[in-house]
């Protein structure tokens, strides 16, 4: 982060007036912290994406395949033919402006095209002068421009600068939706090669080995049982889970951040209480050992050709249905995707909920439930023991991550949890919530370190409302349901709300969940002392 | 520039249209030949558009979810913002295209330095938008009455309403102002706000000039200079009835407005104006989100290159038989 101005620096010369020339006239200019490395050739060849070699942003020439032009619009042309959204997308737009100060890359960094009608301007201007009538004839006046070489750089800069978090299309009146204008220009941009390194990466590792991280079988494993060994010291109880176990009732899949990256492992020790304390038969899978999908970031054949385990792997073994973890875009994936693109899941049956009977109608096709829901539904019913004064120490908050809230709507069950697993809840400011949610600012594949300032601007709008409810009501955590949102707004709350950390949902619940034959507990899953248990804590040492 | 561009545009429609029937005397051209054309145009390229976009599938369900979803029993579903059935989803439809509702919950971002920013309910826009849309609306219906012999009793009705201040004479229609000021809020709006002005294209100014002409010809015609009504209708009527007529004495005030009103038609299929068509197909909008109680078939759904269990055993079958991993192969 050394590279990234102060906070108060950094939005010192931030204002939302567009600059004098036109904006397409006005070229882009790669500065360090505004872009990502480019993808690495050997990751291109493992899922054999083309043009495959070594390139960089800032190069002068980006080692283009000779006939890329021609590449670009056969490439369009056929996205057109093949999705509604895309075309519509292209044509209806009238210009309103409801879109531009809601996206959080415009609100942090006040660069115009990132105002979502400009951005897809970016796509819309060359599509209006090959594909429609206008365009073709009145060129410039109507919006249309020749399709160049600065305008693909143009595109590389801006659709890797949108988390494709559609909040811009919840206030659009005719429903546009940037995030389908960005995944439909990363694939054409995926067609000349043009990607980054921290998306083609993870895609490479989780179509060979199942997870992001690359972890190969045994390390998945023992990177588990050493937080079987943790739950242990801090609860005395000892569980052991199983992998790739057939004849298991479910098969358990949560994005691979968690097995790895603090404070996502403290959330998958949550995870690890709850399936013993309730007895669930279950399995984790080194195989579909990955959530996260991020072929949704490359293209849609890739975020197929990635998900395809999940299915797979259940039906291999012949478990009853499938239990998702905390995961953002990985629920976009399994609510919007999944079903269509890999379905129809009729090897599994619907789920329903051993412990508590409870039929999940609305997951009856996929046959796959999301954990908060079905931490929920055991909560309704009281089959959990929990102490929420354990969390008492925490003053929480909650951040709706993008996908679940606007790509399935799933507000009241994390709450409901919240409020049952921990005493202290507030939430931030109701236009920075729910629908309305903010994104982390490093969400889509951005998440990472030469990007630093980018998405330090672009979570300063989630990180302003964070700071909201920490002066006014003294929060110091904010939960989310998302691995990405653990990995990245820990750096976020340091930057601009030092002294309030981060934590998934069902580490309150680890924290707060009483377990049978369980020792008295004086620290909390992450070793910090319990309120009142501070002494308790030096008497043990 | 692109004001300008649009702004002349406009003055030349006028100008052609003036020219045209008063000095040589075209009014034939303009009574008949060119609406009928621009009506042919409006009706075939409007049609045109909609099966083009129809006709492109809608592989995957993706509405924008912005309430809570179909969950357990004890749960409220926000069943309008986001449906799970299709009835709910007509309803959400209904909102959006007679109210607007996106636009309704409009905000408005403030910055400060320090950093701090806040969001206000931002209704301007909302209410200029639905202002300028149901004025229009009204007024067309209104027109109807040159159209159809004898009047129908809701174009009556529309009239009164419309006319419910009753105020001078011939008396002012409420819709009269309101889309004046609307279409003028609109372009203000635009040109004064320096993002607006700074993503604005003539294709965006064209339309509110030729709406804003529009307006000022039909309001002229009504309330200052008037024109022959009895004449205007006699040309309509035969428009309609397929014998068309061009009566003698009708000013040229109204060739010019009919003349924008072919313009406008004849431009209509070919613009953004067509999101009147497009905001009934928008599949973030009018779909239910129910995929994960319904399978959505995507038509050209397609087998890809998998990285299979079989090949990935193959791959650690040594690494997993040692860390006690059930194998399929031993």
């Amino acid at each position: 982060m050394a590279s990234v101005p102060k906070a108060n620096e950094l939005i010192a010369g931030t204002d939302h007036k567009p600059p004098k020339t036109g904006w397409m006239d006005t070229p882009v200019e790669f500065r360090p912290g505004t872009w990502c490395y480019s993808g690495k050739s050997k990751n291109l060849e493992v899922v054999g994406l083309p043009n495959p070699r070594e390139w960089s942003p800032i190069d002068d020439d980006w080692k283009l395949p000779e006939n890329w032009k021609e590449i670009i619009f056969e490439g369009l042309r056929e996205r057109i033919h093949k999705y509604r959204s895309f075309q519509l997308f292209m044509d209806i737009c009238v210009r309103c402006g409801a879109c531009a100060d809601k996206c959080h890359f415009f609100i942090g960094s006040g660069d115009p095209k990132n105002m979502p009608v400009l951005r897809a301007e970016l796509l819309r201007s060359v599509y209006r002068k090959d594909f429609t009538l206008a365009g073709k004839i009145l060129g410039k006046m109507a919006g249309a421009r020749e399709l160049t070489e600065d305008v693909v750089k143009e595109w590389f800069f801006y659709f890797f600068q949108c988390t494709e978090c559609r909040r811009c299309s919840v206030f659009c009146p005719y429903g546009i939706d940037t995030a389908e204008i960005t995944i439909i220009g990363r694939e054409l941009l995926n067609l000349l090669g043009l990607n980054i390194d921290w998306i083609t990466a993870p895609v490479a590792n989780c179509y060979m080995t199942g997870n992001h991280l690359g972890i190969q079988p045994h390390a998945f494993k023992d990177m588990i049982e050493f937080f079987v060994e943790e739950i242990e010291e801090v609860t005395g109880v000892k569980i052991e889970p199983t992998f790739n176990r057939k004849g298991a009732e479910i098969l358990f899949i949560t994005p691979s951040g968690d097995v790895f990256a603090d404070p996502g492992t403290y959330t998958l020790m949550g995870y690890l209480m709850l399936f013993h304390e309730i007895g669930l038969d279950y399995t984790w899978s080194t195989y579909a050992s990955e959530g996260g999908n991020f072929g949704l970031f490359t293209s849609h054949e890739m975020m197929k050709r990635l998900n395809s385990k999940m299915y797979a792997e259940a039906k291999r073994l012949g478990v009853k249905w499938i239990l998702g973890g905390e995961c953002g875009h990985m629920w976009r994936v399994i609510n919007q995707y999944m079903d269509t693109m890999n379905g129809p899941a009729d090897f599994l049956e619907e789920p329903v909920s051993p412990i508590t009977g409870t039929k999940f109608e609305n997951a009856k096709s996929t046959k796959m439930v999301h954990l908060v829901e079905f931490t929920a539904d055991l909560i309704k019913h009281g089959k959990l023991k929990l102490d929420k004064s354990r969390n008492d120490h925490l003053k929480v908050t909650f951040h709706d991550s993008c996908n679940p809230a606007r790509a399935m709507g799933f507000f009241e069950e994390p709450r409901y949890v919240l409020n049952n697993v921990c005493n202290h809840f507030y939430d931030m400011p109701p236009n920075t919530i729910r629908e309305q949610t903010f994104c982390c600012g490093s969400g889509s594949g951005l998440n990472t370190d030469e990007y630093m300032e980018m998405r330090m601007r672009g979570g300063l709008p989630r990180a302003n409302a964070v700071k909201h409810v920490h002066e006014q009501h003294g929060v110091n955590m904010l939960s989310c349901i998302c691995a990405i949102d653990r990995a990245v707004l820990p750096p976020l709350m340091n930057y601009w709300v030092p002294g309030v950390d981060v934590t998934g949902v069902h580490e309150l619940v680890g924290n707060a969940l009483v377990m049978e034959g369980e020792h008295e507990r004086t620290t909390d899953l992450r070793g910090e002392p319990l309120e009142g248990m501070e002494d308790s804590d030096n008497e043990d040492l | 520039m692109g004001i300008k561009f649009s702004l002349l545009a406009v003055l030349a429609l006028v100008l052609v249209a003036f020219l045209g029937v008063e000095a040589i005397g075209m009014n034939y051209l303009f009574g008949v030949l060119v609406p009928y054309l621009a009506f042919f145009l409006f009706l075939t390229g409007f049609i045109y558009r909609i099966l083009k976009w129809a006709r492109a599938p809608v592989p995957f369900r993706i509405p924008t979810t912005s309430g809570q979803q179909k969950s357990f029993s004890w749960v409220k579903q926000n069943k309008l913002d986001n449906p799970s059935t299709k009835l709910a989803t007509v309803g959400r439809m209904a909102l959006e295209v007679l109210l607007f509702r996106s636009l309704f919950k409009n905000t408005k971002m403030e910055f400060r330095q320090g950093p701090k920013i806040s969001y206000q309910w931002e209704k301007w826009l909302w209410l200029a938008g639905l202002a300028f849309h149901y004025s229009f609306f009204i007024i067309v219906v209104r027109h109807l009455r040159f159209f159809m012999e004898p009047v129908p009793g809701f174009v009556h009705l529309t009239e009164s309403l419309d006319g419910f201040l009753q105020l001078g004479l011939p008396g002012l229609y409420i819709t009269d102002l309101l889309f004046l000021a609307a279409v003028t809020y609109l372009f203000i709006r635009r040109v004064v706000i320096p993002q607006m002005r700074y993503i604005s294209l003539p294709a965006d100014y064209f339309p509110l000039f030729l709406l804003f002409g529009l307006g000022v010809t039909g309001v002229l015609m009504r309330y200052f200079t008037k024109v022959d009504i009895v004449k205007v209708k006699e040309l309509a009527m035969g428009l309609a009835t397929l014998h068309p007529t061009v009566p003698e004495g009708i000013g040229v005030l109204f060739f010019i407005h009919l003349f924008l009103v072919s313009t406008l038609m004849a431009y209509f299929p070919f613009s953004k104006l067509m999101h009147l068509g497009g905001v009934f197909l928008s599949p973030t909008r009018n779909l239910p989100n129910d995929s994960r109680i319904r399978r959505h078939i995507n038509p050209w759904n397609y087998p890809v290159k998998v990285h299979t269990y079989e090949e990935y055993e193959d791959d650690f079958r040594e690494k997993m038989i040692e860390a006690g991993l059930p194998v399929e192969k031993e």
